[in-house]
């Protein structure tokens, strides 16, 4: 929970922008319509200390799984930096980047499709120390593979290691999938929408596990779109909205706390568990804006209940709200 | 409200798939309940419950491979009774379903409107014109403009295409909905609105609606804001029924309170807990309580005595031993 001093970051990323071209065809190409650009990260800043874990949260569409993968360099950025460990690693060659690959792991969704189904437990664990040729003696790595194991909690490892996807629960393959993002001793772990394939019974066993590892010493930066989950087991939250960070702050304070309209109208539309605390749903109009097509001034502005005139000009930065943890930031003119 | 007859029934509802390789899988054990008009009952569980599986029975939508015993009445009328016969003529006049899944299974290549409308003149329900009409009509039930119609399903967001799904579901002006996961994959503010519109087509008693809902789904939150009741099943029982507020503030089966432990909220500051273990194969037998090997509260007659569906306090029932003096206080 402390405060991320710049020598405790491990990740910091500022002013990010990934675009991706949309396909004008061959109609299009040859008619020379203009090329289209989906602005799907649109400068974010945001940083990740080392025992600590922040999540993204957002609707589909808002940016976050771009803003992953714009991270591990799997998607080309057009701007900004993403500092690694106090290294600049958004402008390193493929090469440079190998052993960097090491350093940070991404976990998915869905733990169905993510391993292979032809690999055993043992192969798919085994895999990325071959692929980063880390141990040569294979008594070593099967030592590396039972331990990988027993911190995912695949344990005992000799009851699982030579069982194939098939045979194992929706929670198990995802502890697969962790223990062999574990193998290579990761410092930051990047964790897709982790649970939203799994069942409720399963989950907090998940989320218990990767805050385990956080407070082992590592980062974790989750991508999910579940509030709840984000409030209980993140150290703070960054809400995105159409390629931004509109709100970030300490878990507990965003979503008590919430400042931006939009943040507030996300969280008063989550189901609360209590039937008795029925939520009066905050129903925003119209649809999140494509990307193609940002919206001037605040890119909130069209679906804001709150929204004045200077909104539809004026580009609000992420910036302190007076009275609030200095850590808490909402990018809203009318703050 | 009491007072009123139950819309639907289903009584004792068994169902059983014949397995690839010899045997069977015991899929619905023993599902009883019933709903009022205008009723919102939750069906909640584990992947693998039985949830689907038991709507699907009251839809006489079954594979081949299922064998079903028991009871659906309607209106006080068994239309189980001579299978596909007596099922057929209720299935989307009086029962229709929303599939899982079912915004992402329009066909690309027609439009909206011609999809809605297909079945109705297909069961000779409507002419062309005709159902050009009642597909505007269905659609301005479900918040979207008439003038839609003619789009294809490319042309709408998830959110309307659930929308359009459930249009589709009440095209015949059924009196029992029900819906299969039907906000999982949308984001939550489109969750919203669905669920609002579902409340809302309920809850128009005495006018040409007034639909009774049940809402099949994993999201316990969901459920808690949207049902008056719920249902919560467990290894194809239905293990706990009562008031959504009765069974989140005083749960009579361990696996109900466990359940809501499982599930963070938003503003709450419990620990989350996960579920030990994983639910029973159904392709054997059983001895005692199914919920056993994972329960916190286990005493003696669990490894051995199936417990039987108890009804405590009236309007809630469930199927633990804990619920049972006599046992209860023999092993004190």
């Amino acid at each position: 929970m402390a405060p991320p001093g710049a020598d405790a970051r491990l990740l910091d990323v500022e002013g990010l922008i990934a675009r991706y071209p949309v396909p004008r065809g061959l109609l299009g190409a040859v008619m020379r319509r203009p090329q289209l650009t989906v602005k799907a990260v649109d400068g974010v800043s945001f940083s990740v200390a080392a025992g600590e874990m922040v999540a993204l949260v957002g609707e589909s569409g808002c940016g976050k799984t771009t803003t992953a993968q714009t991270v591990i360099r799997m998607v080309e950025h057009q701007g900004g930096s993403i500092r690694f460990d106090g290294t600049e690693i958004g402008s390193l060659n493929p090469r440079e980047l190998r052993p960097l690959r090491r350093e940070i792991q991404i976990i998915y969704q869905d733990p169905y499709e993510s391993l292979d189904p032809r690999f055993t437990v043992r192969d798919t664990i085994e895999e990325p120390i071959r692929v980063h040729s880390l141990v040569a003696r294979s008594e070593d790595r099967e030592a590396k593979v039972h331990e990988a194991m027993e911190r995912a909690g695949l344990t005992p490892p000799e009851l699982f290691i030579d069982r194939y996807p098939h045979e194992l629960s929706g929670g198990q393959r995802q502890r697969v999938a962790i223990a062999a993002a574990l193998v290579l001793e990761p410092k930051l772990l990047i964790a897709d929408e982790p649970v939203s394939m799994l069942d409720v019974s399963v989950r907090a066993g998940i989320l218990a596990l990767l805050d385990g590892l956080r407070r082992d010493g590592m980062g974790v930066l989750m991508i999910t779109h579940d509030l709840s989950t984000a409030a209980h087991f993140a150290d703070r939250i960054a809400v995105m909205y159409l390629g931004r960070i509109v709100e970030e702050g300490p878990a507990r304070e965003v979503v008590r706390n919430p400042q931006h309209p939009y943040t507030k109208a996300l969280i008063s539309v989550v189901p609360r568990r209590d039937p008795d605390q029925r939520t009066v749903p905050q129903i925003l109009i119209g649809e999140t804006p494509n990307p193609v097509n940002v919206p001037p001034g605040c890119r909130f502005h069209p679906r804001c209940p709150a929204a004045e005139g200077r909104c539809k000009e004026t580009d609000p930065e992420l910036r302190e709200v007076v009275g609030l943890d200095p850590l808490h930031r909402a990018a809203c003119l009318l703050l | 409200m009491s007072s009123r007859p139950p819309v639907i029934r289903v009584e004792d509802l068994h169902v059983w798939f014949a397995l690839p390789g010899g045997g069977e899988l015991h899929a619905v054990q023993g599902v009883t309940f019933e709903l009022r008009e205008g009723e919102r009952m939750g069906l909640v569980g584990e992947s693998g419950c039985g949830k689907t599986t038991t709507i699907l029975a009251m839809m006489g939508l079954l594979p081949a491979t299922a064998s079903v015993s028991g009871k659906v009445i309607l209106e006080g009328k068994d239309i189980l009774i001579g299978g596909e016969e007596t099922i057929s003529p209720h299935r989307w006049n009086d029962i229709a379903m929303i599939f899982q899944g079912a915004m992402n299974a329009f066909n690309p290549v027609k439009t909206v409107g011609a999809q809605i409308a297909e079945p109705m003149v297909l069961h000779g329900l409507a002419t062309r014109k005709g159902a050009r009409l009642r597909v505007a009509e269905l659609l301005d039930l479900v918040g979207i403009s008439g003038d839609r119609a003619d789009r294809y399903p490319h042309e709408f967001s998830g959110g309307m295409r659930q929308r359009a799904a459930i249009a589709m579901a009440l095209a015949c002006s059924p009196k029992v909905l029900l819906a299969d996961e039907p906000t999982t994959a949308l984001d939550v503010m489109v969750q919203a609105q669905i669920l609002e519109l579902l409340v809302s087509l309920s809850s128009t008693l005495g006018q040409e609606l007034g639909l009774t809902v049940i809402l099949v789904t994993h999201d316990l939150p969901v459920v808690a804001q949207v049902c008056d009741r719920t249902a919560v099943m467990y290894a194809g029982q239905i293990v706990e029924m009562a008031g959504m507020s009765e069974i989140y503030h005083d749960p009579r089966h361990p696996y109900s309170r466990m359940l809501f432990a499982a599930t963070p909220d938003l503003l709450g500051d419990e620990e989350v807990a996960s579920i030990p273990g994983a639910p029973p194969r159904l392709d054997r037998e059983i001895a005692g309580c199914p919920f056993r090997p994972r329960c916190d509260s286990v005493f003696e007659p669990c490894a051995t005595l199936s417990p039987p569906r108890r009804e405590p306090v009236a309007g809630h029932e469930a199927r633990c031993h804990l619920n049972d003096p006599a046992l209860t206080e023999m092993a004190s």
